[in-house]
């Protein structure tokens, strides 16, 4: 049995709460269990690494220290919580966060390790193991894998993938038996801590993300970012106007598409909450 | 023809005469780091500001060679009034003024595009980082108040609750920066498909996050 402490992050308690939904359903079918940090905090991303950095490594200790008490690594879905944990681990490891973090009293000594959601289903899990359970191929759906900034950069500290062309999202997708297209803005950047103060230039970020995938052919986008999913999802319609052109594209999490494999429903994955219809494409293609 | 008057303009250090001349825009800060900087007067805050820089963020500016590969790169660079090879420019010739009060800083992203690109493997990114902080430090004004402004409205979510409560900061947010109009119809629809959560939720050691706020300012206070 695989057992991670779960940190949820604030998004997945609100606007992202599908993803929560997702992730949970999927964990619990491939036999992954969560145990979410009691009382965890607000790691701080995406705003005390822009202003404060003793701030940006104490929020996420906390949090890592309540994982190690348990003797568990701690497992993000969310790509930005996912970042600040790692650095606070790297720096609590490597670096000289150790005694900022004795300072403030908080018990944190990089024992407990930090992956991303997705790092535990396509390699602690394995691809090759999940694909050994789909039930239901997604044949014939073309999605174009988005990274984002934070899984993979910095490189040396998240250690996660190929900074520029990262595949193990891809390598996922295949394994449910989808064709992920090759494209240019795997990892891009979709502006996710500008999204309410300057949204003019997030839609024009959005837009040509949008249009990179659209050109590379693809019927959807796969995203391990709630931040990433509500920009490319809610500000779609905007980016569209911008851009004079229609997209059209829903914005899945990697947990949905192994969700729909696996045999769960759409409501199960609470795919409804998506901006862009999210649930019609699949009907249409008899995959829900 | 457009293009070739502009960059006349640029050339001769005539600027100040584009605002009359049809059809020519200069993004902003454009021709002006060359026209407007004294270099024997930055001579005395050189060494400091680099050294203060180095110190900060871990990144030595002088090694910067200007190949431009993080402005190529980075997705924000059209919007700043100094692209990012500029900035680090401007950062070795030690105008700080310039760097402190520019839009880029604010602009950044941090999306770490130009740090993982840079052949001099320099992290330009904490250069962005450390200016940001230094120009807080310091109580200058923001060029982009409404970004700095989601900023501190965040943190002060964050420490009143131990997380963010979302609607409260999209409020909070458009009541302070006077932005209310935007995102009226998005924020409808969200609220239709149930993505707002309509009450906070504070944690049960919230204390324990407010006292990590409270001891980082005091050791601040401190050096």
């Amino acid at each position: 049995m695989m057992r991670y402490a779960y940190f949820p992050g604030c998004s997945l308690h609100s606007t992202a709460a599908d993803y929560d939904r997702s992730a949970r359903a999927v964990c619990g079918r491939l036999g992954i269990e969560l145990a979410e940090i009691p009382d965890w905090n607000c790691c701080g991303a995406s705003s005390a690494h822009m202003t404060d950095e003793r701030l940006a490594l104490a929020l996420p200790a906390r949090n890592l220290a309540a994982a190690e008490k348990e003797g568990l690594d701690v497992v993000a879905p969310c790509a930005a919580c996912f970042n600040r944990l790692k650095i606070t681990w790297h720096e609590v490891r490597h670096g000289e966060a150790a005694k900022l973090l004795a300072d403030l009293g908080i018990e944190y000594t990089g024992r407990s390790g930090v992956k991303s959601l997705l790092e535990v289903i396509a390699r602690d899990y394995g691809a090759e193991k999940l694909a050994g359970q789909v039930v239901r191929s997604l044949e014939g759906l073309k999605v174009a894998c988005y990274y984002g900034c934070l899984l993979v950069r910095p490189q040396e500290i998240m250690d996660f993938d190929d900074v520029e062309n990262p595949t193990v999202m891809d390598g996922l997708m295949e394994a449910l038996g989808a064709e992920p297209v090759p494209w240019s803005h795997k990892t891009e950047c979709c502006g996710a801590s500008l999204a309410l103060s300057r949204s003019d230039l997030v839609a024009s970020l959005v837009g040509r993300i949008l249009a990179a995938a659209k050109e590379a052919g693809a019927d959807a986008l796969v995203t391990a970012c709630p931040l990433c999913q509500a920009n490319l999802d809610m500000r779609q319609r905007e980016a569209a106007r911008a851009a004079g052109e229609d997209f059209n594209l829903p914005v899945y999490y990697f947990t949905d598409l192994v969700g729909l494999a696996l045999g769960l429903g759409p409501a199960e994955l609470d795919l409804g909450k998506k901006m862009v219809d999210a649930v019609g494409p699949l009907r249409a293609r008899e995959l829900a | 023809m457009l293009d070739l008057l502009k960059n006349i303009l640029v050339r001769y250090r005539l600027i100040f005469l584009a605002p009359y001349v049809k059809g020519v825009t200069l993004r902003r800060g454009e021709g002006e780091a060359m026209a407007v900087l004294n270099l024997s007067e930055l001579e005395t805050s050189r060494r400091p500001f680099i050294s203060s820089l180095l110190e900060e963020s871990g990144t030595d500016v002088t090694e910067c060679y200007q190949c431009g590969k993080c402005s190529a790169g980075c997705p924000l660079s059209h919007a700043m009034d100094y692209q990012p090879h500029q900035v680090m420019r401007l950062c070795q010739l030690g105008a700080r003024e310039k760097v402190l009060n520019s839009s880029s800083i604010w602009l950044c992203a941090a999306c770490m595009t130009c740090s993982a690109r840079c052949p001099r493997d320099l992290d330009i990114a904490s250069v962005m980082e450390a200016l940001r902080r230094t120009a807080l430090r310091e109580g200058r004004r923001p060029k982009e108040a409404r970004v700095s402004l989601f900023h501190e409205l965040f943190l002060s979510s964050l420490r009143n609750y131990g997380r963010i409560f979302e609607v409260g900061l999209m409020g909070g947010y458009k009541l302070r920066s006077g932005d209310l109009f935007s995102d009226l119809e998005l924020g409808r629809q969200m609220f239709m498909k149930g993505r707002l959560k309509l009450f906070p939720h504070r944690i049960r050691e919230v204390g324990e996050v407010r006292q990590i706020f409270e001891r980082i300012r005091d050791m601040e206070g401190n050096g």
